[in-house]
């Protein structure tokens, strides 16, 4: 009873034995089947590329909801805020730099 | 009046735990700021693998050098530590301080596994004459692959002192928090191995 009390209270939720298994069970999923379609070859490279990167994000996603439970609850509200401005950062970096650098290569090439 | 005194005894018990709530859910947000200006971090190297990931200099690609059955196990091994150190969480929130220790032993001994792995295939590389100096393609390797492992090497030594200080003071407020910390930490690594895995290997065979 107190056990229970404790682990419903605070700003982190803290999971169950049976999310983890979820949420392993789905990361192991979405492992393999990147692996397996890099391996075997048997999809066209545009395919299996647009693939691993949607398996990624799929996968990052259950490790966010069922490791590092993340949810929208009012205690999680500032983590997520702060989640979503790192995610907006780092499509800006990343994006912008190939964005750039790829054009830059095009135009030397061109020059 | 004695009704009333329990009642505020209780409601001060209560506001003060609180408090200590409070604070322990400071020190977690506090920690997750510190992982988000991390993920900043990872993100810079990964734009700089991407714009340099095909730079060879006449040196090896990534089909040539990777092995994507080894990566396979080094990402089989980092994911079963993930669920090992989730159990060592939930031992820890039903107070079972041996189990916790148990679990987060066998955390360690994966995340060990995983990083013996790594040297080893950097070494391989440097002996096979790939090292970081070939070409930009390569330096963008060990420096994304290599900061992951120092991440994950920081990681394994926060694991010892964990447990050394569970052994040592038990479950109480302090270690429960840095154990929640230590969590974000570990599972955090995980995720940024799904880019590595997916980014670096992945496509660099493809």
């Amino acid at each position: 009873m107190a056990h229970n009390e404790h682990t419903s209270h605070g700003g982190a939720s803290h999971g169950t034995v049976k999310s983890y298994i979820v949420g392993f069970v789905l990361s192991v999923i979405l492992t393999v089947i990147p692996f397996w379609m890099v391996m075997s070859g048997s999809f066209s490279k545009s395919v299996t590329a647009i693939s691993i990167f949607v398996l990624a994000f799929i996968q990052l996603f259950v490790h966010l909801v069922y490791f590092l439970h993340m949810n929208r609850s009012s205690e999680q509200q500032w983590n997520v805020m702060a989640f979503v401005y790192t995610v907006i950062m780092v499509a800006i970096l990343v994006i912008g730099s190939l964005w750039i650098m790829l054009n830059l290569n095009y135009n030397m090439m061109m020059g | 009046m004695s009704t009333e005194a329990v009642n505020n005894h209780d409601a001060h018990a209560h506001g003060h735990e609180h408090e200590h709530h409070d604070a322990s859910d400071m020190k977690v947000f506090g920690f997750w700021v510190y992982l988000m200006t991390d993920c900043i971090l990872f993100a810079t190297i990964f734009a700089t693998f991407a714009v340099l990931a095909n730079s060879y200099a006449g040196g090896p690609t990534g089909a040539e050098i990777f092995e994507l059955p080894f990566v396979l196990t080094e990402t089989m091994i980092l994911l079963v530590s993930s669920f090992t150190f989730g159990l060592a969480s939930i031992a820890g929130h039903h107070g079972k301080k041996s189990s916790v220790l148990g679990w987060l032993f066998v955390t360690f001994l994966l995340g060990l596994s995983f990083i013996i792995m790594e040297i080893y295939e950097f070494h391989h590389l440097i002996a096979e004459g790939f090292g970081p100096h070939n070409s930009a393609f390569l330096s963008a390797f060990f420096t994304l692959v290599g900061t992951h492992g120092l991440h994950v090497t920081c990681g394994l030594i926060w694991l010892v002192v964990m447990m050394v200080q569970i052994k040592k003071n038990g479950l109480d407020t302090n270690n429960n928090t840095r154990m929640m910390n230590l969590s974000l930490f570990w599972h955090f690594l995980d995720i940024i191995w799904i880019f590595v895995f997916t980014v670096v290997y992945l496509l660099g065979v493809l």
